[in-house]
């Protein structure tokens, strides 16, 4: 059965989606939105050192990732830059050092648009065993810092105080992210995986009642999203990872629709007035 | 567990600086258990930077702070905002950094007279509400040292002395330190072991009645608050000598106060004046 890639692919894709979906929220509660970018901008960078010094695409991407993530918490903590100036500096200035450093590569053709935009379809069995032992590691440490992570997200002085550590679960989370951008990159590509990370999450937030829930609900969502947005794919023919991504934005629409939006609205109504 | 009869915080010519400039300087401050010290002071008297010295979220600069090891902490900031993005219900919000029974949760909850919205979303609540859920929480974590930055602000006139006197009977309850800065001069000189007045430097500091009687203190705040402190100053079974000892109204001189011995107002007398 894995031997079929369109099995591969789905595999590939929700085990991705059930990782990017928890984190994502982290990303929403956090308006960290354009920090996935800037570090699937850098990812790019990542793909071409790996090429240059012949190294494994995952690692390189990872280490670059992770590099860039915490050069932005070091430089958030005693920059005079605002966190969106400073993401955006380096989001584009990696992406721009990658580019350059990709014309230095003269003799190895790289498939540009598959980084870009991700090649599920070509998932190997190598690739499947990575996404799941990295995913299955980051869920494991995300589980297991989730309390930290959270009340820091509310409040560091707070967690802080109440001795919980939130530098470390800080970090911690910086680097969980990183591995997500590295495993990630084949299923969605460089340019759609802060789609995959933010969509389902936010989709999420419309049906949730508190954060674990909204973990929970996220990683199914994108699961979802992903099943759809690959078999809508093999039936019109249409590019996977865009795919996923259409079928993820569909998901947040439906559940803006009146019909849903007014049935969770009376729940909670109804909940408050029996207390 | 920690002995909390012992010293819980203690800061030593603490100072903190920042571009240059002193916030605060020179800080002296001792929190026992079953003690309520509290900050008061001006509008940028260096207040919160004190607190957030004492709970370690700031290094001084100078002098030294030192808690006792194994310290568990209760935390009210002065100023938490609940992102939108966050479904937190109240009771969730109640485990924010340590898992707590249901049990207690309502206890806490109730304690502060907001059962009724254990299950509501915490961005939905007013000031008021927010600040008693803040209060909530950091009582059922049933912690050695409470910190409270302005604990009651935002609530209502008749919640705020209820939740003073909540505040004072916790110590006793629970046996912990806490370290409260308050504007409610009234309030605080009525139901505070010890008062800290803070000015950038510590401006007076002792029992509440030697700071009221202090020049530097009317100086501060001039008259009025010295007379408002009057209104409470009846009664009591002790007197606080210029030594820091205490003598008892049975003449027994002691070092301090004891929880058992009356406070600085009459309980009852101090019920009716609340009630009127």
């Amino acid at each position: 059965m894995l031997d079929d890639f369109f099995v591969r692919a789905l595999l590939a894709g929700v085990g991705v989606a059930l990782v990017a979906g928890p984190l994502g929220c982290f990303i929403v509660w956090r308006r960290l939105a354009y920090f996935g970018d800037t570090l699937s901008h850098s990812a790019l960078l990542g793909v071409v050192l790996a090429f240059l010094l012949q190294i494994n695409i995952t690692l390189a991407v990872f280490g670059v990732c992770a590099a860039v993530a915490l050069s932005v918490l070091a430089l958030q903590r005693n920059a005079s830059l605002s966190s969106d100036s400073l993401l955006g500096m380096l989001a584009h200035s990696s992406l721009a050092l990658g580019l350059v450093a990709l014309a230095f590569m003269s003799s190895v053709r790289v498939d540009l648009m598959g980084f870009l935009f991700g090649d599920i379809l070509a998932v190997s069995h190598l690739d499947l065993a990575v996404i799941y032992i990295g995913g299955g590691i980051v869920i494991a440490v995300l589980f297991f810092i989730w309390r930290a992570l959270f009340a820091a997200t509310v409040n560091t002085d707070l967690a802080a105080a109440e001795g919980l550590r939130p530098d470390r679960a800080n970090i911690v989370f910086m680097l969980l992210m990183a591995v997500v951008i590295a495993i990630s990159m084949k299923i969605v590509g460089v340019l759609l995986i802060t789609a995959l990370l933010i969509i389902p999450a936010a989709t999420a937030r419309q049906l949730a009642r508190g954060p674990e829930q909204m973990a929970v609900f996220a990683a199914i969502l994108g699961a979802i999203a992903v099943v759809a947005g690959l078999f809508g794919s093999l039936e019109w023919d249409t590019p996977s990872g865009p795919s996923i991504v259409v079928s993820a934005a569909a998901l947040f629409v439906l559940v803006l629709l009146p019909v849903v939006a007014i049935s969770r609205r009376r729940a909670p109504a109804e909940r408050r007035s029996s207390l | 567990m920690l002995d909390r009869s012992s010293n819980l915080v203690t800061l030593e010519n603490a100072g903190l600086n920042r571009g240059g400039a002193w916030l605060v300087r020179g800080v002296d401050l001792t929190v026992r258990g079953g003690e309520v010290v509290t900050l008061i002071g001006p509008n940028g008297a260096g207040k919160s930077t004190t607190a957030k010295i004492a709970l370690g979220l700031l290094a001084p600069d100078e002098g030294s702070a030192k808690r006792a090891p194994g310290l568990s902490v209760g935390y009210v900031p002065q100023k938490l905002s609940i992102d939108w993005t966050l479904p937190l219900s109240v009771a969730r919000f109640m485990g924010l950094t340590n898992r707590i029974a249901a049990a207690e949760i309502k206890e806490a909850l109730d304690l502060v007279g907001i059962a009724h919205l254990a299950g509501s979303e915490v961005r939905h609540l007013s000031g008021g509400e927010f600040q008693r859920a803040l209060l909530a929480r950091a009582i059922a974590r049933k912690p050695d040292l409470l910190v409270l930055d302005e604990p009651v602000q935002g609530v209502d006139f008749s919640g705020e002395i209820a939740l003073y006197e909540l505040i004072s009977n916790i110590r006793t309850s629970l046996g912990c330190g806490i370290l409260m800065i308050s504007h409610d001069l009234h309030v605080v000189m009525a139901s505070t072991d010890s008062v800290v007045c803070l000015n950038g430097h510590v401006c007076c500091q002792g029992t509440p009645h030697a700071v009221a009687e202090s020049s530097e203190y009317r100086e501060l705040f001039g008259g009025r608050a010295a007379a408002t402190l009057a209104v409470y100053e009846h009664a009591h079974d002790h007197t606080h000598l210029s030594d820091g000892t205490v003598q008892h109204a049975d003449g027994s001189v002691t070092e301090y106060c004891h929880p058992d011995d009356g406070h600085h107002h009459d309980d009852e007398h101090g019920e009716a004046d609340h009630a009127g």
